[in-house]
C-alpha cells in the first residue's frame, strides 16, 4: 500500500533548495492542489525570478518563466489567450511580487484577473544572497539593512494582503503560513480555494504564504520557524482578508 | 491634373482635416493618388492647424509634406501670415475673407477671396465654412460635377451621421455657385 | 476590404493585424501612435479578440510575452520612450525565441523629447535595444499601403525565425492618410509545437525561458539563435532602389526620410544630375550588398536621416568606405523639405562638401 507519493504535478528531479527551505513544501502543496482539481493537463504555470526562478523544472505543466515581477502580467497573457480552457497560477517571492512587480499585482487584482497567484513571504531576498525585501520587518538584519532595516531611511514593511483587500478588483485574498502540520493543512485549503475560484470563473485569488529562509536568516531550519512563529505572523496576521462570494472575513 | 499640393490652414475646429479628407476622397474616387497629411501635436492645440493634401496622377506620391502649395487654403489671419510666402508663384490663394481682413500682398499668385464664415452663418450653418470654401475651391478648378463631389463626401460621413450628408453638399453647392461681385 | 480606403497608417497597421489573424493587443498611451490602440479597441471586442490596456509599457510586452508563449499572434506598439520601457520585454522575447510584434512610431528623443516624428531609435531597433545578444528583424514602412504590407509580413517572419519582428516608423507615417487595399493572401502561421497550451496529459511539459545557469548551454543557445539570424540575412533582405543604377549620387534613406528624398531625386534629374535613391526596407537584415553595389559606381551616398547619423554607420560598414559616405539630417522632429535635401544633392553634384 503506497502511503506517501509524489504528486503527478511535481517532476521527479531533486530541488534546489536549502535545507530546511519551505519552498519544497508549498511546491508540493501547489501540485497536490493540482493533482486534486485534476486541472494538470491544462495549467500553465509562471515562475519569477528569484529563488523559485527554477519552478519551471520542478512543476510537470506547461511552464513559463517572466521577468522579475512581471508574472501577473505574462499570467494576463496566458489567460486571455484561452480564458475557458488555461488554469493559470503565478509562484513569487516578495521581491517579485512586492517590489519590482508591485504595479502588475495591483493592477492584476484590480482588473480581477481570474489567476492563482501564490505569494512566498519570507521576509528577504534569497536568491542574491539575503538582502532586504519589501516585507522585511523593522530592524531585520540584512545584508542590505547590516545595522537592522530603520524605518526611518529604509520604510515601513509592505502587507500585500492588507493592501490588496483594499481593491474592489480581488476575489480572494488569504494570508497562511506553512510553520507547522496545522499551518500546512490551513494553507494547502487556501491555496486549493485559489485554484477552485479560478476554474469557477471567479477571479483573482492571491494567498500569501509567510514562509522562512533559514540559510539568509543565518537561522536553523527549527530556529527559523520559531522565529515565523515569534517574529514574522505577529506582523502579519494569517487570515482571510477578502473573500467575495464566500463574505466569509476572519481578520 | 498637375500634381496638386494643397495646404488648408485655419484654427483647429474650423473642420479643415475634414475638407482636407472630403478633396482628398474625391479624387482617389476619381483615379488619382493622394496623401493627407495633418499637424499633429502641439500646433493643434491654439494657433494654426493645418493639413495638406497631395493629389497626382503618379502611381506614388513622393513627400506627402506640403511646404511649398501650390494651392493654399486660409481660414484664419495667422495661417495667411504664415504660409502666404510660402506659396510657389504662379500657384493660388483662397481666403476665408470674413475671418482676413487683410489683402494678400502677393501678386504671382492667384487670388480668390470668399466671406466663408459670413455665409455660412446667413445661411445658417455656421461650422460648415469649411464646405463652401471646399465648393469655391473646386469651382476654380473646373470640378463641378456634383455626382463626383457626393461619391467623395459619402465616404467621409459615416452612416451614423447620413443626416449631415444634405447639409454639407448644399454648403458646397453655395461655394460652387459664388462669385465675387 | 479590397477596395482602396483612405486611411491612417496606424490604423492601416491595426487593421492589417487583424487581418493577419492577430487576436490579442496590448498597450498603453503614448502619442504619436494612439490610433492603433484606439482602432484595436472598437475593432478587437467585434472579432473576438482581446483589446487591453495595460497599466505600464512594461506590463503591456509583458502580456504581449504571455499570449506568445501560447502560440498565438499578439502584437503592441508604442513610441520611443515607451519602447524604451519594453525593452526589458523584448529581450526576455528574443531570449525565448517568442515571435511577437512591435510597433515603434518614432518620435524625437532622448528622454521625453518631442512628440514630433523621427528616426533617432535607428540603433535601438537594429542593433539589440535590451540587454545581451540578439537582434529584432526590423521593417521600415514608407506608406500607408507598405504600413499594411508589412505588417502582415512582419507577423510571418516572427513566426517563420521565432524573433519579434519590430516596425519601425514615425509619427508622420503613422498619422497620414492614404489609399490602401487590404487584399492580402494571408499565410497560415506554422505549427508551434513548443507552445504552452497545457500538456492535455499527452506530452512533456514545454517550458518557455531564457534562463540558462550553465555557461556552455546559453553559449550553445545563441550560437544556435545565430545561425537563425544568419538565414534571415540571407533570405529576407528587403529594400528598393529608385533610378540609383546609374546614378552618380545616391540618396540612402528611410521611412518618411526615404518619401522626401524621392521627390528631390525627382527634381534633381529634371534637373540633369544623376541622383538616384536606395531605401533599406529592411533595416535589420540590413541591404548590405545593394549598398556594397552602389559604391563600385556612385561617386558619393549621403545618408538623410531625422537623427543624428545612425544608419550612415551600416553605410560605411556596407560599403567599405569605398565611396564618402556623408550626412545631411534633421532631428528633434523637424523634417526637411524637399528642396533642402535638392540642395544637398546640387551642392554634391557641385563636388562641393556640405
Amino acid at each position: 500500500m503506497v502511503v506517501f507519493e509524489r504528486p503527478h504535478a511535481l517532476c521527479d528531479v531533486p530541488l534546489h533548495y536549502c535545507p530546511g527551505c519551505p519552498h519544497g513544501i508549498v511546491h508540493r502543496l501547489v501540485a497536490e492542489v493540482i493533482d486534486e482539481l485534476g486541472i494538470e493537463g491544462r495549467t500553465i504555470g509562471i515562475a519569477p525570478v528569484g529563488c523559485s526562478v527554477m519552478a519551471y523544472d520542478y512543476f510537470n505543466c506547461d511552464m513559463v518563466e517572466a521577468a522579475h515581477g512581471r508574472a501577473p502580467a505574462v499570467a494576463t497573457g496566458i489567460k486571455r489567450s484561452d480564458p475557458e480552457n488555461h488554469i493559470v497560477f503565478t509562484y513569487q517571492g516578495d521581491g517579485d511580487l512586492a517590489s519590482i512587480g508591485m504595479a502588475e499585482t495591483v493592477h492584476a487584482a484590480a482588473r480581477n484577473e481570474n489567476i492563482t497567484v501564490v505569494f512566498i513571504n519570507n521576509a528577504i531576498y534569497g536568491m542574491t544572497g539575503g538582502q532586504m525585501a519589501p516585507t522585511s520587518l523593522p530592524g531585520q538584519v540584512t545584508q542590505t539593512s547590516p545595522y537592522g532595516r530603520d524605518v526611518k531611511t529604509a520604510g515601513y514593511p509592505i502587507k500585500v494582503c492588507e493592501m490588496l483587500s483594499q481593491l474592489d478588483g480581488p476575489e480572494y485574498i488569504e494570508r497562511v503560513a506553512v510553520c507547522d502540520v496545522p499551518n500546512v493543512n490551513k494553507a494547502k485549503k487556501a491555496i486549493r480555494k485559489a485554484f477552485q475560484n479560478q476554474i469557477d470563473g471567479k477571479g483573482f485569488s492571491l494567498i500569501e504564504v509567510v514562509s522562512a529562509c533559514p540559510t539568509n536568516w543565518g537561522m536553523t531550519p527549527k530556529e527559523a520557524l520559531e522565529w515565523v512563529k515569534s517574529d514574522m505572523i505577529p506582523y502579519y496576521p494569517l487570515g482571510v482578508y477578502k473573500d467575495r462570494s464566500g463574505k466569509e472575513e476572519t481578520k | 491634373m498637375i500634381t496638386r499640393q494643397l495646404l488648408i490652414s485655419g484654427f483647429g475646429g474650423q473642420g479643415l482635416l475634414f475638407m482636407g479628407k472630403a478633396l482628398a476622397y474625391k479624387w482617389l474616387m476619381e483615379g488619382y493618388n493622394v496623401s493627407w497629411l495633418p499637424s499633429y501635436g502641439p500646433e493643434m492645440r491654439g494657433g494654426t492647424a493645418n493639413c495638406g493634401v497631395v493629389v497626382s496622377e503618379n502611381h506614388l506620391i513622393g513627400s506627402p509634406l506640403v511646404a511649398n502649395p501650390n494651392v493654399l487654403i486660409c481660414m484664419n489671419l495667422p495661417s495667411l501670415d504664415k504660409y502666404e510666402d510660402k506659396v510657389v508663384p504662379g500657384g493660388m490663394i483662397f481666403v476665408d475673407s470674413t475671418m482676413i481682413e487683410r489683402k494678400v500682398k502677393r501678386t504671382d499668385v492667384d487670388v480668390y477671396y470668399i466671406p466663408a464664415s459670413k455665409m455660412a452663418s446667413d445661411n445658417n450653418m455656421i461650422v460648415l465654412a469649411n464646405m463652401i470654401m471646399m465648393g469655391k475651391v473646386l469651382q476654380v478648378f473646373g470640378e463641378t460635377d456634383e455626382e463626383a463631389i457626393k461619391n467623395g463626401l459619402s465616404k467621409c460621413i459615416p452612416p451614423k451621421k447620413a443626416e449631415m450628408f444634405d447639409v454639407n453638399m448644399r454648403a458646397i453647392q453655395l461655394g460652387l455657385g459664388y462669385e465675387a461681385k | 476590404m479590397s477596395e482602396k480606403v483612405l486611411m491612417k497608417g496606424n490604423e492601416a497597421i491595426a487593421e492589417a493585424a487583424i487581418i493577419a489573424g492577430c487576436r490579442h493587443y496590448f498597450g498603453y498611451p503614448i502619442t504619436p501612435q494612439t490610433e492603433i490602440a484606439a482602432y484595436m479597441a472598437k475593432r478587437m471586442p467585434k472579432v473576438g479578440g482581446t483589446f487591453l490596456q495595460a497599466e505600464s509599457e512594461i506590463a503591456a510586452i509583458n502580456m504581449v510575452y504571455g499570449v506568445s508563449s501560447t502560440g498565438k499572434r499578439v502584437m503592441t506598439s508604442s513610441s520611443s520612450p515607451g519602447i524604451s520601457l519594453k525593452q526589458e520585454g523584448i529581450s526576455y522575447l528574443a531570449g525565448a525565441d517568442l515571435p511577437a510584434l512591435i510597433v515603434n512610431a518614432q518620435r524625437g528623443g532622448p528622454g521625453l523629447g518631442g512628440i514630433q516624428p523621427s528616426q533617432s531609435d535607428y540603433f535601438q531597433a537594429t542593433k539589440g535595444g535590451g540587454h545581451g545578444d540578439y537582434h529584432l528583424i526590423v521593417l521600415a514602412p514608407y506608406s500607408v499601403q507598405e504600413m499594411a504590407e508589412l505588417t502582415i509580413k512582419g507577423f510571418d517572419l516572427a513566426d517563420k525565425y521565432r524573433m519579434p519582428t519590430m516596425i519601425l516608423c514615425d509619427g508622420t507615417t503613422g498619422q497620414m492618410m492614404e489609399p490602401v487595399t487590404f487584399d492580402f493572401a494571408v499565410k497560415q502561421p506554422p505549427e508551434k509545437p513548443w507552445a504552452v497550451t497545457g500538456t492535455k496529459m499527452e506530452r512533456e511539459h514545454n517550458i518557455i525561458n531564457s534562463l540558462y545557469l550553465q555557461a556552455d548551454k546559453l553559449e550553445e543557445k545563441n550560437f544556435e539563435r545565430y545561425e537563425r539570424y544568419k538565414l534571415v540575412e540571407e533570405n529576407e533582405v528587403m529594400y528598393q532602389e529608385y533610378m540609383a543604377d546609374d546614378a552618380d549620387i545616391i540618396i540612402a534613406a528611410t521611412g518618411i526620410a526615404s518619401r522626401i528624398a524621392l521627390s528631390s531625386v525627382e527634381k534633381a534629374r529634371e534637373k540633369g544630375i544623376k541622383a538616384g535613391l536606395i531605401r533599406p526596407i529592411t533595416l535589420w537584415p540590413f541591404p548590405k550588398a545593394a549598398f556594397a553595389k552602389a559604391a563600385e559606381h556612385c561617386r558619393q551616398i549621403i545618408a538623410v536621416e531625422l537623427n543624428m547619423g545612425q544608419m550612415i554607420e551600416d553605410i560605411k560598414l556596407a560599403t567599405e568606405f569605398k565611396v564618402p559616405v556623408s550626412l545631411y539630417n534633421r532631428t528633434g522632429g523637424v523634417l526637411p523639405d524637399v528642396y533642402e535635401i535638392l540642395g544637398v544633392i546640387e551642392n554634391a553634384a557641385k563636388g562641393g562638401k556640405r
